[in-house]
């Protein structure tokens, strides 16, 4: 019997043993990556450069232009630049708060991290960049500490770019290569359809406005055409303009803006006009990709450069050159990721080096403009680049797009900033979807946004109506 | 005398072999409880990157769960599992029955087994996410139905309470129902084989057997099943989170006790989760006595 | 003659049932493969029952991802099941055995307790789990994931139950008088008995264990950590660049198939196994 307890339990103690020996091998790992990093820190500059994101587009990027980028390994985990040093991407989806949850455990351990396991750089995106750079928390680095001089360093960027990247006190704590200008897209077939023409400067007319909008999209109702697809693709062209904050600094009110329910208002009214497609419930879904395909009957989105690229060309079936941009019924911006230097980076010099050239070398951004057909954060290239027919795109039937980006561009003005636009616009869309379908009433839908604000920012006292 | 002593000796192998389990589950479980329960107490949260608290609040976060929609959601939750709970009891009797009929020669038995329990294999997320494509307005359930002419025009399944209720109780039961069948069919084949051949002998019919011998002989593991279903019914999350991309729309008509737990979670309000998760074990606890009373009735004795 | 009308009508009746139920279950799979083999643009053009032939380009998209190492996953993910159906199987066998066949004075307490406990949703801890687990240095590794599940209330409960149905106290008295000591007698006696049970509920866990989502999600940071459903959701968050249905189905594909090859090898071991009957008298 003796025997048979001490073979139980040297079989447990073996299966632990394995076990431990997993986890423990991999720590391993990490003490003699941190040993070595200890004997590297006579020289000033770490080894090791990580870098949070959410996906590969920042990699991507820096693998084509930045000039000291050696290789990088064929998982895209790490790049190996010239010297040695490695950067190390550390990549979580957004969905869900995913990214922004993993990034805020780092950065609450920054202080007592490993100088190799310190952030570097870490992303942000428009949405919720006011968050990362907010003067108190102090987790990005002010450019100005990096040795980069906004001013003169960054003076052909858009102006928006660079508020959109700084604290309350006018401080820029990130930078970015990218400008989201955003335009109507159109498709061409149903143009000549509808109005016998697909000429962007006749289309242009039609939809200069929100009143000729909807006179025109009244027009395409008679032919059985949906003007844009759901009630989410006009958000951003009223949310942009909002001219006060969601929550002011210090405060923790939410003051809905009038431009927003404006939004309601009118959503809810194309939405009956039929001027909506009904079954496209906002977007990034199934439906609303279907929409962008060759059998939908929907006339034109509201994206910035990346969103032709990377959602409506993938999803459009059909020949191309099929679609065409032209001017939206108002400026709008859409998007943009901010590079920032993190608060305790062993790595500086890099990190300023990488953000120099990645969003202040005019030539680093043509050639991405070239490349990924983003819209760049240079002002005089971007000028140069709408009247360069090499910048024509065969998707938009040999138009030149930046002829119509450049333009919006220099009219975005920015809505002021909150830490919270991320939840309270996620959550007002959601909360009067119901709304629009009709399942709930003007009252509780209201009701509802208070209440998934209530969970969401235990902080927030008050929900101000206009 | 000496039986005693032996039966003494005896009871300190008791203790040893419940021991892995109390120690583990002291350790795993009862430790974090009590630190869930001790910041049910707080107010402690994350803004931004910013962590308020922990400032002790007394009951404050109890009472202002209460003032919220909790009661709803808990009747969603309720509403929910009760869509999917019936059918899969139902049918999983029904064919737990049929297969340990001896007289019912069903062909194919090995096969249908295999089968019915395949869904319960694909993780409930993925599952959500499936159904969400199939299901949509645009998508292939209902072109099928519009080319067969059953509809007219597209249903929009998620976009009633009715529909998107049905179509998370119907994952649940397509999810279970298999289970619980596997799990009946042990239970009926552990019943000794005399007693059916006594009842044969004194010429009773299949459905008087079933309700005279089957179900009362079963009676444990249908508790079993009935408490581990309720279980899994109040944590009910992937299937509903990601189907109504963890809103509960229509109007949070969808919205069950995990979910709402879940967003405190994300929005890391510790506090107001640690008082939900009290919510949420008192109600567990209150539900599982309720049922173990009434499934041991009369006999009350564990043994 | 009249019970056997009877049987025929519930024959035509059970097979009815039967196919319908197994047709439900299959045709979801059936399009999770067919959706598998078809491109992203294939897939946005609507349903097809008809495989395309995208398979091979789909398996090289999730292979060569490192943002998600899928096959990583899966090791890592049968691993965890693999321990965790084990440790739980068999601990929970040795505590319903301790609770059944022994007096002791706390065994009413404990088996209250454990019935009490029985309720817990593990969502109520899991706040302080993940304080204590980063406390004592286990966050981001496996452990985590397979040692807790020595305490499984359920199985412990279903173990109970099928001992009680199952095991005679006079075997285990039998046993002691030829002299076999207390943990020979679990191991080469009670151990074989329950056999069926160990098989039901080995799957049981082993499939909850791999489909588990909330626990890993948790405590896993590391990509070479990451179990199965993990990744999947982190694929399904990828957002506008990684827009490839195709490689998302993919992927659920891949992740299910190692867990339907082990349902396949132990399904007739369960049946049989409950067919022989663990119940000898």
């Amino acid at each position: 019997m003796k025997k048979r307890v001490v073979s139980v339990l040297l079989a447990t103690v073996t299966i632990m043993g394995l076990l431990a020996g997993c986890g423990s091998s991999n720590s391993g790992d990490g003490e003699t990556k941190k040993a070595e990093s200890t004997v590297d820190e006579s020289t000033e500059e770490g080894k090791v450069i990580n870098i949070y994101s959410w996906n590969d587009e920042f990699r991507n990027r820096l693998e084509a232009i930045y000039p000291e980028v050696e290789s990088t390994s064929s998982d895209g985990t790490v790049t190996t630049l010239k010297d040695g040093t490695e950067i190390h991407w550390i990549i979580n989806p957004n969905q869900d708060g995913v990214y922004q949850q993993k990034l805020d455990e780092a950065l609450l351990n920054q202080a007592n991290a490993a100088a190799d396991d310190k952030i570097d750089i870490f992303l942000s995106e428009t949405d919720y960049v006011y968050k990362y750079t907010d003067a108190d928390a102090d987790v990005a680095m002010p450019l100005e500490d990096l040795g980069i001089s906004p001013d003169t360093d960054l003076a052909d960027q858009y102006e928006f770019t660079k508020q959109t990247a700084s604290d309350q006190n006018g401080v820029q704590r990130g930078s970015t290569w990218q400008c989201c200008p955003g335009l109507l897209v159109y498709r061409r077939d149903i143009a000549k359809d509808v109005f016998g023409t697909d000429d962007p400067t006749q289309i242009g007319e039609k939809v200069k406005d929100w009143d000729t909008l909807k006179a025109t999209a009244e027009e395409l109702k008679a032919k059985g055409y949906y003007t844009f697809a759901s009630y989410a693709d006009t958000f951003r062209l009223y949310g942009n303009s909002i001219d006060e904050p969601w929550v002011t600094s210090g405060e923790t009110v939410i003051k809905v803006n009038q431009n927003i329910m404006d939004w309601v208002e009118d959503s809810k009214e194309w939405l009956d006009a039929g001027y909506f497609n009904k079954t496209v419930k906002g977007q990034w879904n199934d439906d609303w990709n279907k929409a962008m395909g060759s059998e939908s009957k929907v006339f034109a989105f509201l994206l910035p450069a990346w969103g032709i690229d990377f959602t409506l060309s993938p999803n459009w079936d059909g020949e191309t050159g099929a679609w065409a941009v032209t001017n939206p019924p108002q400026e709008y911006n859409w998007g943009g990721s901010y590079i920032h230097a993190c608060t305790g980076t062993d790595n500086p010099k890099y990190v300023k080096d990488i953000i120099l050239a990645l969003t202040a070398d005019k030539d680093n951004l043509i050639k991405i403009s070239k490349d990924y057909l983003d819209f760049t954060n240079t002002m005089s290239g971007m000028r140069e680049a709408a009247k360069d027919p090499e910048f024509s795109s065969e998707f938009l039937g040999g138009q030149n797009p930046y002829e119509y980006f450049a333009p919006v561009a220099e009219n975005i003005k920015i809505a002021p900033l909150s830490a919270y636009d991320q939840g309270c616009v996620e959550l007002i869309q959601n909360s009067f979807s119901d709304y629009f379908q009709g399942n709930v009433d003007y009252d509780k839908a209201k009701a509802n946004f208070e209440t998934a604000i209530g969970e969401r920012y235990p902080d927030i006292t008050e929900i101000q109506w206009p | 005398m000496k039986k005693k002593s032996k039966k003494v000796s005896y009871a300190k192998w008791g203790y040893i072999f419940i021991l892995p389990f109390f120690l583990c589950y002291f350790i795993f479980s009862l430790i974090p409880l009590a630190d869930t329960i001790r910041y049910s107490f707080f107010e402690y949260y994350r803004s931004g990157i910013k962590e308020v608290g922990p400032n002790f609040v007394g009951m404050e976060n109890y009472v202002s769960l209460l003032h919220s929609d909790m009661l709803k959601y808990m009747g969603n939750t309720m509403i929910l599992w009760i869509i999917g709970f019936i059918p899969q009891i139902v049918i999983a009797l029904l064919l737990a029955n049929w297969f340990t009929d001896i007289r019912l020669k069903i062909r194919g038995k090995q096969f249908f087994k295999v089968v019915i329990y395949l869904p319960n294999l694909i993780m409930a997320s993925a599952f959500a996410m499936l159904f969400f494509a199939l299901f949509s307005t645009n998508g292939p359930i209902n072109s099928i139905l519009t080319s067969l002419g059953w509809a007219k025009e597209p249903i929009d399944f998620m976009g009633s309470v009715a529909g998107t209720r049905t179509l998370i109780g119907f994952m649940n039961f397509l999810m279970w129902f298999g289970n619980t069948t596997i799990m009946l069919m042990a239970a009926i084949m552990g019943i000794s084989p005399d007693i059916f051949e006594a009842c044969e002998l004194d010429g009773c019919s299949g459905v008087k057997r079933f309700f005279y011998i089957t179900l009362p002989l079963i009676r444990p593991i249908l508790a079993y099943t009935l408490i581990t279903s309720i279980i899994g019914g109040i944590q009910m999350f992937d299937v509903p989170q990601i189907l109504t991309n963890g809103q509960g729309n229509p109007d949070r008509t969808s919205m069950t006790l995990i979910m709402f737990l879940n967003s405190h979670l994300k929005s890391k309000n510790y506090g107001m989760a640690g008082a939900l998760s009290v919510y949420l074990f008192i109600v567990s606890a209150i539900l599982c006595f309720l049922v173990y009373r009434m499934t041991n009735g009369s006999k009350g004795e564990d043994r | 003659m009249k019970s056997k009308k009877g049987n025929h009508l519930q024959m035509i009746l059970a097979y009815v049932v039967l196919v319908i139920l197994a047709f439900l279950c299959l045709f979801f799979f059936y399009i999770l493969i067919i959706n598998a083999t078809r491109s992203h643009a294939d897939l946005q053009k609507g349903f097809s029952a008809i495989p395309g032939a995208y398979l091979l380009k789909n398996l090289k998209s999730v292979a060569n991802d490192g943002s998600f190492p899928m096959f990583r996953g899966i090791l890592n993910s049968l691993l965890v099941s693999t321990c965790t159906a084990g440790l739980c199987t068999y601990f929970s066998s040795l505590t319903a055995y301790g609770l059944y066949a022994y007096d002791f004075k706390l065994k009413k307490i404990a088996f209250t307790f454990i019935m009490a406990i029985l309720v817990m949703p593990t969502q109520v801890t899991a706040m302080g789990f993940l304080r204590l687990v980063t406390n004592m240095g286990l966050y981001d590794s496996l452990l985590p994931l397979i040692i807790p599940s020595i305490a499984s209330p359920a199985v412990f409960y279903f173990m109970y139950s099928y001992l009680q149905s199952s095991l005679p106290l006079s075997l285990v008295e039998a046993a002691r008088i030829d002299g076999s000591g207390e943990f020979m007698t679990f191991n080469k006696i009670v151990l074989p008995i329950m056999k069926p049970a160990i098989a039901v509920q080995a799957i049981f866990t082993f499939v909850g264990a791999w489909n588990n989502y909330f626990v890993p999600a948790l405590i896993i940071q590391s990509k070479d950590k990451m179990t199965v459903p993990v990744l999947i959701a982190m694929l399904r968050g990828a957002d506008y660049m990684n827009f490839d249905m195709g490689k998302i189905y993919t992927m659920i594909m891949v992740a299910i198939v190692p867990i339907i090859i082990v349902y396949l090898i132990l399904s007739k071991y369960i049946i049989a196994g409950i067919t022989l009957g663990g119940v000898k008298e």
